[in-house]
């Protein structure tokens, strides 16, 4: 096993008012390979994007280890550890207006990590910029350009190629499609799946569209309310969803399809994601189970390779019986 | 399973002819919408389908009156509701139309409610200013059609501000305020875009379920091919401020005669295990409406362009009852081997 990144039962709590903690992140242990794609997915509030920003330290972690290269992470960030730490470990955000500053030409955002690092001489940056904006399909003459000249899609690259011109090991993507269009979501998703198999990139994909995500995932995880429950192969899990979470997101999923959509039965879940304060014990999806049992709400199922008739899956259901033997 | 074809000379609850939009702005003249034609069947749901910027949300806004003019113009056109033009008057009767006999919900709940007025006030508003309830009795309506649309505790709900609302149900609210003089028309722009698939599958199964109870004839706006599998009946699809596509639902998914339509269905992640299939992007982005191409405006993106598109707009041909696409390829010479295309029928 050669995890790129590992993060070890990390959590992440908020306070929010006298003695209300919202658990965010509760007790999560994921290790990425080296060269690996993991989906992150879940519904809003599930604490996805938390997970992502705790992991690369933009927020101070509750609890837990994060090792990357086998090297543990500071527990908090110094400004001078950011900026090692960006050489190797850089993020795209999900919302393409609002990550730009609307004050910095295109050329100055995409340079701005080489320019701090300092190694690179000013003509040597713009050459670099120049050729990046040519790799995420965009012009050189694009440069001198500010964000709001261009579309949702070509800020969504711009914000590609900043992360990617560092030339980092490991990317945290954080829902990178979610505003775009469904035309313009395939071109990203196409984009970084070439630049994936050029660069040797590892990455966490965060996103809330199951079906998109399938494209570009080696594993997939499913998080709810601040724990995974549900871990994978991208198509094991797409087409045989064990959790019972994951197989009404699944289904919860329109198809491009009207003959399917006539057959289908509603699926629809019944009530929201509750918040995720002061969580007691059971499983936290027992409120909203169609399969709910006696044991669900006082025991919380572990995330463990179970036996789900089939190839063994890790899974936080007790509707499985776990799988004895090194885990 | 009734074709839609058979029932498609139902009365149409608006039928909207040749409808042109522009819009001045200090790059010039927008040309956001040219030359719309559909029609919306009592009972039923119309798709209208595509990218950002192509004119779909401008069309249905300036059947609703809601377009600032000045900037916007309507040049062309008109929007029969059961017969009466609503377009071509100056001002439009807000009262009478508006709320009243077509409601409207749109993509941002959060945004469209004021967050300063209590949700069961909002939704008695409408029933005050259209319907005379009293204040009171409009409130009672109101908590009534929280509970329609499947918000619990609704008394309790209904005396609650806007930032006390998930996403969902704020969306229901708008909803509940949308129907609430139980129009013949509901304009949904982007109902459920902004909301997880889990939330989204409850608002869509919400929509049908009123719609069959009130008869309602829906227009749902839309970028996403998979809810329009799931709701619509018949389906537009604009590019570039123009229709180049319409027909029933089937006919769209099943017989698509446009590269464009084909287009949007390729770049869908499709349902096979083959990770090749689906996610085929459209490369390129649409042309500016300033100028919009003297031809066919897909050309400078189809891959099957033919030299004549370039300069010649294409016409509308009716490649099966009811079912038009607006491209060369259904010429009678032309070339006829283009993969997954529909064609007519030869004689």
């Amino acid at each position: 096993m050669s995890a790129l990144i590992e993060s070890k039962a990390l959590t992440k709590h908020f306070k929010i008012g006298r003695n209300q903690i919202v658990h965010a992140v509760d007790d999560v242990s994921l290790a990425i390979e080296d060269k690996e794609i993991v989906g992150l997915v879940g519904e809003s509030g599930s604490g996805k994007s938390t997970f992502g920003k705790t992991l690369l330290g933009l927020h101070r972690k509750t609890a837990g280890e994060v090792y990357f290269e086998g090297e543990q992470l500071p527990d908090i960030y110094k400004p001078a550890d950011f900026q090692r730490y960006a050489q190797r470990i850089q993020m795209i955000f999900q919302d393409p207006y609002s990550s730009l500053n609307p004050r910095m030409t295109v050329g100055e955002i995409i340079g701005e990590g080489l320019r701090l690092r300092g190694d690179s001489e000013g003509a040597a940056i713009r050459e670099a910029v120049a050729v990046w904006l040519e790799r995420v399909g965009l012009e050189r003459g694009h440069m001198s350009r500010y964000p709001h000249e261009f579309s949702g899609g070509q800020r969504q690259r711009v914000g590609v190629a900043r992360a990617l011109i560092m030339q980092p090991k490991f990317v945290v993507c954080d829902e990178p499609i979610s505003a775009l269009d469904v035309s313009v979501q395939a071109q990203i998703v196409r984009l970084l799946g070439e630049l994936k198999d050029s660069l040797g990139l590892t990455m966490l994909f965060i996103a809330h569209d199951l079906s998109m995500v399938r494209y570009v995932s080696d594993r997939i995880a499913v998080m709810y309310m601040g724990a995974v429950v549900e871990l994978g192969p991208a198509d094991d899990v797409y087409f045989e969803p064990k959790h019972p979470y994951t197989q009404i997101l699944i289904a919860s999923n329109p198809r491009p399809d009207p003959r399917s959509e006539r057959n289908r039965k509603s699926v629809a879940i019944t009530g929201e994601i509750s918040s995720p304060l002061n969580i007691g014990s059971g499983c936290r999806f027992a409120n909203r189970c169609p399969h709910v049992m006696e044991v669900c709400r006082a025991d919380t199922p572990g995330l463990i390779l179970r036996d789900c008739g089939g190839s063994p899956r890790e899974v936080a259901c007790h509707l499985y019986e776990p799988i004895a033997g090194p885990n | 399973m009734s074709m839609a074809p058979s029932s498609a000379n139902d009365p149409a609850v608006l039928e909207v002819t040749d409808l042109h939009v522009e819009f001045d702005t200090y790059g010039g003249i927008v040309k956001a919408v040219r030359g719309a034609s559909f029609n919306v069947r009592r009972g039923k749901t119309l798709a209208i389908v595509g990218e950002s910027g192509c004119g779909k949300s401008v069309t249905v806004q300036s059947v609703m009156g809601l377009i600032p003019m000045p900037p916007g113009r309507i040049t062309k056109g008109t929007a029969l509701l059961d017969g009466v033009d609503i377009v071509r008057r100056k001002v439009i009767d807000g009262k009478d139309i508006r709320g009243n006999r077509i409601g409207m919900i749109f993509q941002d709940p959060m945004s469209s409610l004021n967050p300063t007025m209590r949700i069961g006030d909002q939704i008695a508003e409408t029933l005050h200013v259209h319907r005379g309830y009293s204040k009171a009795d409009a409130f009672k309506r109101a908590v009534e059609l929280l509970a329609l649309t499947n918000i619990r505790e609704a008394e309790k709900r209904a005396k609650q501000y806007p930032f006390s609302f998930s996403g969902g149900m704020l969306q229901r609210a708008m909803i509940a305020m949308a129907i609430a003089c139980e129009p013949d028309l509901l304009i949904a722009d982007e109902p459920s875009t902004a909301l997880d698939v889990t939330i989204q599958a409850q608002i869509l199964d919400l929509l049908k379920e009123l719609q069959e109870r009130n008869n309602m004839a829906i227009i749902l706006i839309t970028h996403d091919l998979a809810v329009v599998a799931r709701m619509a009946d018949d389906v537009v699809v604009m590019y570039a401020g123009e229709i180049v596509e319409k027909g029933s639902v089937d006919d769209i998914f099943y017989r698509s005669a446009h590269p464009y339509t084909l287009g949007l269905r390729a770049a869908m992640p499709s349902e096979s295990r083959h990770v090749e299939s689906g996610l085929q992007p459209i490369e390129g982005s649409p042309p500016d409406t300033f100028n919009p191409p003297p031809g066919c405006s897909y050309f400078a993106r189809c891959p099957n362009a033919m030299r004549l598109c370039e300069r010649n707009p294409p016409p509308r041909f009716e490649v099966s009852p009811h079912h038009y696409s607006n491209c060369w390829l259904h010429e009678p010479g032309a070339p006829k081997d283009v993969d997954g295309l529909y064609f007519a029928e030869q004689p």
